[in-house]
């Protein structure tokens, strides 16, 4: 028990200097702010041309849709994948990563961690301003606030295994990055994928129905499109629940995949030495 | 040894040639780290493709524009953006020109300042977007039925001139701006990436207030809609055609805007 | 000639304060110290002089090097640079300068340094035969040879210090700045460059203008020396009258003292 709290002081530690960093950057948070609420908007503008297009084709209600896209804004960082450290990468490239291994600590927690911190500390920082300007907002585009208690519980399990799937697939990218001529190229692939198949381009219920069906089994479906989903009403019900079980599969069939590429990748470096 | 003879100045534009053969060759110092990234460009916009193309699957049309005009238009904006960065990346890095002295250098150089700047960058993986814009263009010209004429194609050709001159008027504001603060400066991504994400759609689509507020302060529609309209047969009037040059008037205001800035470091320093 | 009279330079910098606590409160609060760099700053160098501008870091050296080649405006002062405002006339000034800053590479990293000594040939838009001349006499004298078809990066510092002095000399300047050309370098590229300095000041009369730290290079280059602290010219003299008593760093580190510097 004791272990597990100094382990905990050490990530507590981590998150503390994380946050006081990005608070130096006052004006570039506002702007970051005022940025996303503008992506946010613009989105919902070619959205709504659509609707008016043509309504019946519109596989989601329009506030659903605009409680997704504002969830979005203002969660960006905890599932973005090209925003990953790219000191970790450096440190696997310039061998600089075996200081690291001697110090006292889990690698994968560490970095881990520290993944979870800089995602965390980026999101709450900005969400607040972009929510709270979004539940103000004219009708169409404004956000509505959740239906019922049970569902934003359910919505809150749901971002944080939606997190912890995020953060370990790209510590399965991090990993990986030991055993590839081509990192840079693997994370580039590795963002662009996950981009598209997590609904980031466009929410899945706008792909071709029979492609939906597939693509909300795939781990990347498990990032943030179940938690916006089931905030907005688009998912209730036993469909969320089955929806965060298959969150909950992929996080530990992710984090073991991750944890067992590191320790080869480990074993890798003793044996190479660096 | 002293030199005083008056020799004719080596041209601006074959200076700029001659940086970027040295950017060239520079490039195939590294051809894998620029083709991943070529290719990092290419998949970024081909994400953008699926999901337009996703979109009319289920939608088949967007405000009376069919899915291959959306295409030209989409094909269209994202070159003059590629271009325009591929161009004017010395002053979307331009901080770090800065931090590095480099601008400092250029300052103890005969010559202007947004030359030297120019001259710094010349970002070749931007060939990937510019590729894939090529090919969703044919198809979109193949699909849209459009009978090509001289018009036409000088029509697309100002387009581009225009367009990558909007958009290097953005990067130098920009860059004029960062003489007076690095901080929060990321919402100019709005007016560059934005512009890029959200001008694959014709500006009408967003309703008659951007319209205006894309004709009078940055002029994205001169380069898009007014002269989309020609192009699709929407409108007859060869004055659409040369619109896109109106747009270059936007660069004007961004220059006074870089050499106040300029004034401002010399007399600050940093 | 170069007169300076009376410049003067200040700045304001932003206080940043470490700590959780302070990080928040500057988050919506920010102050300024203002710094002056330069306080009345008055000195003249004749043409074909060498002089070593020495001060510990913060002084006010790299100010001064940066208004004398028109990087930089000062809040109040003249200067003359042979008839011309360095500010004022910046394109003109600069075809008749070379700067080098020594922790800085003005050759493009990538590419072989006679690449780079091709485009600064159009830069400088140098006559075709100035060009040839003065590379190959460059060449000759800081044995560029080889070094000339290397990409820069895989040059050693020396080498590609040699290159950066060369690159700044083709353009025949009539003076050069030299900032902390020696910073960093192995003690046969120090004798190197400090012979070839002292060379192309006797040789080409270019009038030479150095700061560095390392009071061998002081030595061995100029005869007069300005030392400036705290903004402030402390003393401009000649270094054998300074340092009488013949260790000169000892010297040097008790004027420092000596003006609480």
């Amino acid at each position: 028990m004791s272990r597990f709290i100094t382990q905990s002081k050490k990530y507590l530690s981590f998150f503390r200097l994380r946050f006081a960093m990005s608070l130096q950057y006052r004006t570039a948070a506002i702007a970051g702010i005022a940025t996303q609420f503008a992506w946010g908007f613009l989105e919902l503008c070619v959205f709504q041309a659509f609707h008016r297009t043509d309504p019946e084709a519109f596989p989601m209600e329009f506030h659903q849709l605009a409680s997704y896209i504002w969830l979005q804004q203002a969660f960006l960082a905890l599932f973005m994948t090209w925003f990953m450290e790219a000191e970790i990468f450096e440190s696997i490239m310039d061998g600089s990563i075996c200081y690291e291994l001697c110090r006292p600590i889990n690698i994968y927690h560490m970095w881990f961690a520290r993944s979870i911190a800089n995602r965390s500390s980026r999101a709450l920082l900005r969400c607040f301003p972009i929510l709270i300007a979004a539940f103000f907002l004219p009708a169409p585009y404004k956000m509505s606030p959740v239906s019922d208690f049970t569902t934003f519980l359910l919505f809150l399990i749901s971002m944080l295994l939606g997190l912890i799937v995020t953060v370990s697939l790209c510590m399965i990218i991090y990993m990986l990055s030991f055993f590839t001529v081509s990192p840079q190229g693997l994370k580039i692939l590795f963002a662009m994928t996950s981009e598209f198949f997590q609904g980031n381009v466009i929410p899945l219920p706008f792909f071709p129905s029979r492609l939906q069906k597939i693509m909300e089994l795939q781990p990347f479906a498990s990032m943030e499109n179940v938690p916006l989903r089931i905030y907005s009403g688009n998912i209730q019900g036993d469909q969320a629940l089955k929806a965060i079980l298959l969150q909950l599969f992929w996080a530990i069939v992710l984090t073991v995949i991750g944890r067992l590429i590191c320790r080869s990748a480990m074993a890798k470096i003793t044996v190479q030495g660096g | 040894m002293k030199r005083n003879l008056k020799h004719t100045k080596v041209s601006p534009v074959k200076l700029y040639l001659h940086y970027i053969s040295i950017h060239i060759r520079s490039i195939m110092q590294y051809k894998k780290s620029f083709l991943m990234t070529a290719l990092g460009q290419f998949l970024a916009s081909f994400n953008v493709f699926i999901g337009i193309h996703f979109m009319f699957l289920r939608f088949h049309s967007l405000a009376g524009y069919s899915y291959s005009e959306v295409l030209l238009c989409f094909s269209i904006v994202l070159m003059e953006y590629s271009l325009g960065e591929c161009v004017a990346r010395g002053f979307d890095t331009f901080p770090s020109l800065v931090r590095k002295g480099s601008f400092d250098r250029f300052m103890t150089r005969p010559r202007s300042e947004i030359l030297q700047v120019l001259g710094s960058s010349f970002e070749l993986t931007r060939i990937g977007r510019i590729i894939q814009a090529a090919i969703v263009f044919v198809y979109g010209t193949v699909h849209s039925g459009i009978s090509w004429n001289w018009s036409r194609v000088l029509t697309v050709i100002l387009m581009l001139i225009g367009g990558t001159g909007i958009f290097c008027g953005i990067f130098l504001i920009y860059a004029a701006l960062c003489f007076f603060t690095l901080d929060g400066l990321e919402f100019i991504n709005i007016l560059t990436d934005g512009a890029r994400e959200y001008g694959k759609y014709p500006v009408d689509v967003y309703g008659k207030r951007m319209l205006r507020f894309c004709t009078f302060v940055i002029p994205y529609s001169l380069v898009q809609y007014y002269p989309l309209t020609y192009l699709t047969g929407r409108n007859d009037n060869l004055f659409y055609a040369f619109i896109p040059l109106a747009a270059l008037l936007f660069l004007v205001p961004c220059f006074w805007l870089w050499k106040f800035g300029v004034r401002k470091y010399k007399s600050s320093g940093s | 000639m170069i007169t300076v009279n009376n410049i003067c330079k200040s700045y304001k910098a932003a206080k940043r304060n470490a700590g959780f606590g302070e990080s928040v409160r500057s988050f919506f609060r920010r102050e300024y110290d203002v710094v002056k760099a330069l306080d009345h700053i008055s000195f003249t160098i004749h043409d074909g002089e060498t002089v070593g501008y020495i001060g510990p870091n913060g002084a006010g050296k790299s100010t001064t090097i940066k208004i004398l080649s028109g990087i930089l405006t000062p809040d109040s002062g003249d200067c003359l640079v042979d008839g011309r405002v360095p500010w004022k006339n910046r394109i003109e000034h600069v075809a008749r300068i070379g700067v080098v800053f020594g922790q800085r590479s003005q050759l493009w990293w990538d590419v072989p340094v006679i690449d780079s000594f091709e485009l600064l040939r159009d830069i400088y838009s140098i006559p075709p035969e100035i060009y040839h001349k003065n590379k190959d006499d460059l060449t000759e004298l800081l044995e560029l040879g080889e070094l000339l078809r290397t990409p820069t990066r895989q040059l050693s510092l020396g080498q590609r210090m040699r290159c950066e002095l060369a690159a700044s000399l083709l353009h025949s300047p009539d003076i050069l700045f030299l900032d902390e050309p020696t910073i960093g370098l192995d003690a046969v590229s120090k004798i190197a460059v400090r012979e070839f300095i002292v060379r192309l000041n006797r040789e080409r009369k270019t009038t030479v203008i150095l700061t560095t730290h390392d009071m061998q290079d002081i030595e061995a280059i100029t005869k007069r020396v300005i030392l400036i602290g705290k903004g402030r010219i402390l003393l401009d003299g000649d270094i054998s009258e300074i340092a009488a008593s013949g260790d000169i760093d000892r010297t040097v580190a008790e004027l420092y003292r000596t003006y609480d510097i």
